[in-house]
């Protein structure tokens, strides 16, 4: 391994004096020259320990080092070779982008004599250049990250630390992001990029690996996801339902981890583990078992002990719905102006009884805007959104009543207690008596909230916000559950306890509709709309997305490459105009 | 810490200089608020009362009382509704159309000449509106006391008081309380224009997660807060001009001192309201927060011990020592010596340097309190 430009040994960070560090006894070396991945779920204290490196916070026990010097004391010394862009990328929104280069050039002591040139190569680097006078707060999320790199940039840093870069930015520009820090290390400077991104990890030199606080993992990616070789398959060839595919190999004993990947589904089976029974699995004649390369996230969820099991007690108390034949959910036209700018234009779209949609787009592409428009938060300039046959502009009462709603945001009443938020919620729908306490204490059953009942919803912990999100979205037993990234930052356990929910629901007959930037989880959908530039750019399944972006250079697309190609081709089809 | 660089700090007043273009709240506290409290303090803080609806009852039809009631009609202080009987106005008063009723009774004239009947009419006054209530009374008898005067020299007779007072006031001599109460309302509006101005600005920076990035910069406090000090003091300083232009042209208060002692003055003022807005916004991280705080820890105390209406040498002594932590105190002293009197160094000294100590202590607390860290 290259040098190491930082190193830090039994490093332990506490806030407060009672509860886990944020950091438990991490040791571990930052290299020079190579992308080194911080990766991690939310709370992982991934942010804590960045801050610690950049002389932000000072440790509660443990010695660091960076660059030589010591962040405590030489702070200075350190700030003046390290560039760090903190989440959110830093940016003075209300100055323009060139504005903000010549702030940053300043407070770093670029010389004025190498401003023209420095300007110019970070310019070209991130394609920013036709875009210098435009304020910062009026950049998409993708063009404010490369901003925010650039002004981190500025003095070339010998490392580079950068928190969570890619959260919220959509798939196109998280690949150009990661060209271009990829060059930088190739250039010499070391990177530490940390994200809760599992994909990510695969493409890092080198991977510390944080869950609650502990150093799991320290190492080349690859030689953590050689742990589960061999023990990835898909099952493919499925005839009827996949769903309850994965509810049955998730049942039977030695698997660890399973998921819904299009039309396959993928197992990870536990090691020394009993061959895998596909007869039980009842996945049709044609269904067959193939070995799989495995991914980093298999090996998480392994060093993990595996994920939840594949049966929801929320789905399990839920009364079947009413089979309907008509759409359930239904765009007809739909158009939203803001002003001189259609953020959507005329969209269409018919969602069948207990399917999964998903809306998927990158940032600022008027994916946002249709789903809010479709769950009654926003008036369409034109046209009808439809739910359960009954139009969102003239009965929103009653549409509102058949609908769950629960965004990335989460939607809770931060101050008011985990109890107080679930009586607020099954009162504002209407439940009462008996049938509301008997909600109440079925959710707080499925979703385990019992010790958590008193503290308000601000201070629980990521994942059990989001229960409790769900749990207040569902109580009232919804015909259409719309979710707006609702697992943004929370960690895979976490989020296949969340699928295997929305999965029994569909069983049951409810309908969802789901925006989402991770690949993995647009997987899940039966059906996916694109959403580019404010038009639906192509609509259909996974598998059928990746079929329309198939070439002879990439015969087999991920989801992802086929997000990328379909985007790619609608550009050459319709160049941006001047506006865009 | 390292060494303090020109060119930061220049780079983060250029910064500031931008956002305060930008940023429509800035322009709002600094250019419109002024006008807007200037204008509110200048209409609804006069003290000098005319035109009081009262009743007049003239139950006497002799000369002498057409005469003293002609006299109440004429003067500017009283709307005057003229009756026969003091009953009519009984509802009147009652519903508070009327703020009183002067009545002269059927024995006014017989009265008048007796010797041990001081004052042969009567007033009543409405008690519920105390201040109205005294001033109605006092105008009643200075309207009573001019009409005996005339009375009597028309008769040839010399007065029959035997002392005579002649009240003098200097300063402000004709006693308009709105010359002496918008110089101190200009001093309350700019605290609370000052702190609200500076109050936004740091705790901006930690909501939208700006000041984390610049902390791991060479940038130091000390640029930092200097470089968002100066702009705000420019436009701290026109907001003072706009409040003196608006309290000479529309409201004509006199103004005897000279404009450079003014931006002496103010400038030190400004730098203490400025330094209590960096306080607040140094100890909160968000801007609500501090622009709640800034209105409650300016505005209130500023208004309640600055001797802008009630005058702190008249409060219980730990009440006036608390007044002298206040910089608005002083600066409503300045500024009334200013206005009223002239370039008076002698007072304006002392009360300059009690501004200074007090901007000294907020921005010595301020660097204190802003960490190079995030814990």
């Amino acid at each position: 391994m290259n040098p190491a430009l930082a190193t830090v040994a039994a490093l332990t960070m506490r806030f407060g004096a009672s509860g886990p560090p944020a950091l438990d006894a991490l040791t571990a070396e930052i290299p020079a020259g190579m992308v080194t991945g911080l990766i991690g779920p939310d709370g992982a204290g991934k942010t804590t320990c960045i801050r610690l490196l950049a002389g932000l916070l000072h440790p509660t026990r443990g010695t660091l080092t960076v660059l030589g010097r010591d962040p405590v004391t030489q702070a200075d010394a350190i700030h003046a070779r390290i560039g760090y862009m903190p989440q959110k990328f830093g940016l003075y929104e209300d100055l323009s982008v060139i504005e903000n280069l010549r702030l940053y050039a300043a407070v770093r002591n670029l010389p004025d004599a190498d401003r023209a040139a420095t300007f110019a190569r970070l310019l070209g680097f991130t394609g920013l250049a036709p875009f210098t006078t435009r304020l910062a707060g009026r950049l998409s999320g993708g063009m404010k990250q490369k901003l925010g790199l650039a002004c981190a940039m500025i003095r070339r840093p010998e490392l580079l630390l950068l928190d969570e870069p890619s959260v919220g930015v959509d798939p196109i520009s998280r690949r150009e992001l990661w060209r271009m820090v990829r060059a930088l290390a190739d250039d010499g400077i070391g990177v530490l990029w940390s994200t809760s991104y599992l994909d990510e990890a695969e493409a890092c030199d080198h991977v510390l690996l944080l869950a609650a606080g502990h150093l799991l993992f320290d190492g080349a990616p690859g030689a953590l996801t050689s742990r589960v070789d061999g023990r990835v398959f898909q099952v493919r060839g499925i005839a009827g339902n996949r769903r309850a595919v994965l509810r049955r190999a998730l049942g039977q004993k030695g698997i660890l981890d399973g998921v819904i990947q299009g039309r396959h589904v993928r197992l990870v089976a536990a090691k020394d583990a009993p061959p895998i029974d596909l007869e039980a699995l009842k996945a049709g004649p044609e269904a067959a078992l193939v070995a799989v390369p495995p991914r980093f996230e298999d090996a998480f969820l392994d060093i993990l002990g595996g994920g939840p099991g594949g049966v929801s007690a929320l789905a399990r108390q839920m009364e079947p719905k009413t089979p309907r034949r008509t759409a359930v959910v239904e765009a007809r036209n739909l158009t939203k102006r803001f002003g001189a700018f259609t953020a959507a234009r005329d969209i269409s779209f018919a969602i069948r009884q207990g399917e999964i949609f998903g809306l998927l787009g990158p940032n600022g592409a008027g994916k946002s805007t249709t789903f809010k428009m479709m769950c009654g938060l926003l008036k369409p300039s034109a046209g009808q959104a439809l739910v359960d046959g009954l139009a969102l502009g003239k009965s929103p009462g009653a549409a509102r009543a058949r609908i769950g709603y629960m965004s990335q945001k989460f939607s809770l009443y931060g101050t008011l207690s985990c109890r107080q938020n679930l009586e607020f919620f099954s009162g504002i729908y209407g439940l009462a008596g008996a049938r509301r306490k008997a909600a109440i204490e079925g959710m707080i059953d499925i979703f385990a909230l019992g010790p958590h009942l008193a503290a308000s919803a601000d201070t629980l912990p990521l994942g059990f916000k989001q229960r409790l999100a769900l749990a207040c979205a569902v109580m009232h037993e919804p015909a259409v559950l719309f979710l707006d990234e609702p697992t943004s930052g929370v960690d895979p356990i976490t989020r296949r306890e969340f699928w295997t929910h929305i999965n029994g629901m569909v069983e049951r007959g409810v309908t969802i509709m789901i925006t989402t930037h991770f690949m993995d989880e647009a997987e899940y959908c039966d059906r996916i709309a694109l959403v580019y530039r404010g038009a639906v750019i192509a609509i259909g399944s996974p598998d059928a997305l990746k079929d329309e972006a198939r070439t002879p250079e990439t015969p087999d697309p991920s989801l992802e490459e086929a997000f990328i190609a379909l985007v790619a081709r609608s550009d050459r089809e319709e160049p941006p105009g001047a506006a865009a | 810490m390292s060494a303090p660089s020109l060119r930061r700090l220049r780079a983060i007043m250029a910064k500031e200089s931008l956002q305060i273009v930008r940023d429509p709240s800035s322009i709002l506290i600094g250019l419109i608020l002024p006008v807007f409290l200037t204008l509110l303090s200048g209409y609804s803080t006069n003290l000098d009362i005319e035109h009081i609806a009262i009743g007049l009852a003239l139950e006497d039809h002799s000369p002498a009382a057409r005469d003293l009631a002609a006299s109440f009609t004429a003067t500017k202080y009283f709307d005057v509704r003229q009756g026969g009987d003091r009953r009519e106005f009984t509802d009147a008063l009652t519903r508070g159309d009327l703020y009183g009723l002067v009545v002269i009774p059927q024995t006014f004239s017989r009265d008048l000449a007796r010797a041990d009947v001081t004052v042969p009419f009567q007033v009543i006054a409405d008690g519920s509106v105390p201040n109205t209530a005294t001033f109605l009374q006092n105008y009643a008898m200075g309207v009573w006391q001019a009409w005996m005067e005339r009375r009597a020299r028309e008769r040839g007779a010399s007065a029959t008081e035997p002392v005579r007072l002649a009240p003098r006031t200097w300063y402000n001599q004709e006693l308009v309380s709105l010359n002496s109460l918008l110089p101190g309302g200009m001093a309350i509006n700019l605290t609370l224009i000052g702190a609200l101005l500076t109050a936004l600005v740091v705790a901006r920076e930690w909501e939208r997660g700006t000041m984390e990035a610049m902390l791991a910069t060479p940038v130091g406090r000390f640029e930092m807060l200097l470089g968002k000090l100066l702009p705000y003091f420019l436009l701290g300083m026109m907001a003072m001009f706009l409040c003196l232009g608006i309290t000479l042209a529309v409201f004509h208060v006199p103004f005897r001192g000279s404009t450079f002692a003014l931006a002496v003055v103010s400038s030190v003022f400004m730098l203490s309201a400025l330094g209590l807005g960096l306080l607040i916004s140094s100890l909160s991280n968000s801007q609500f927060v501090a622009s709640q705080a800034a209105i409650i820890t300016a505005f209130l105390p500023a208004y309640f011990l600055s001797g802008y209406v009630f005058e702190p040498s008249s409060m219980p002594l730990p009440v006036e020592w608390l007044s002298r932590c206040i910089a608005a105190r002083y600066y409503v002293s300045c500024l009334k010596t200013l206005f009223l009197v002239g370039d008076a160094w002698g007072l304006l000294m002392p009360n300059m340097a009690g501004m200074a100590a007090i901007a000294a202590v907020m921005f010595a607390l301020t660097l204190k309190n802003s960490s190079r860290t995030l814990s």
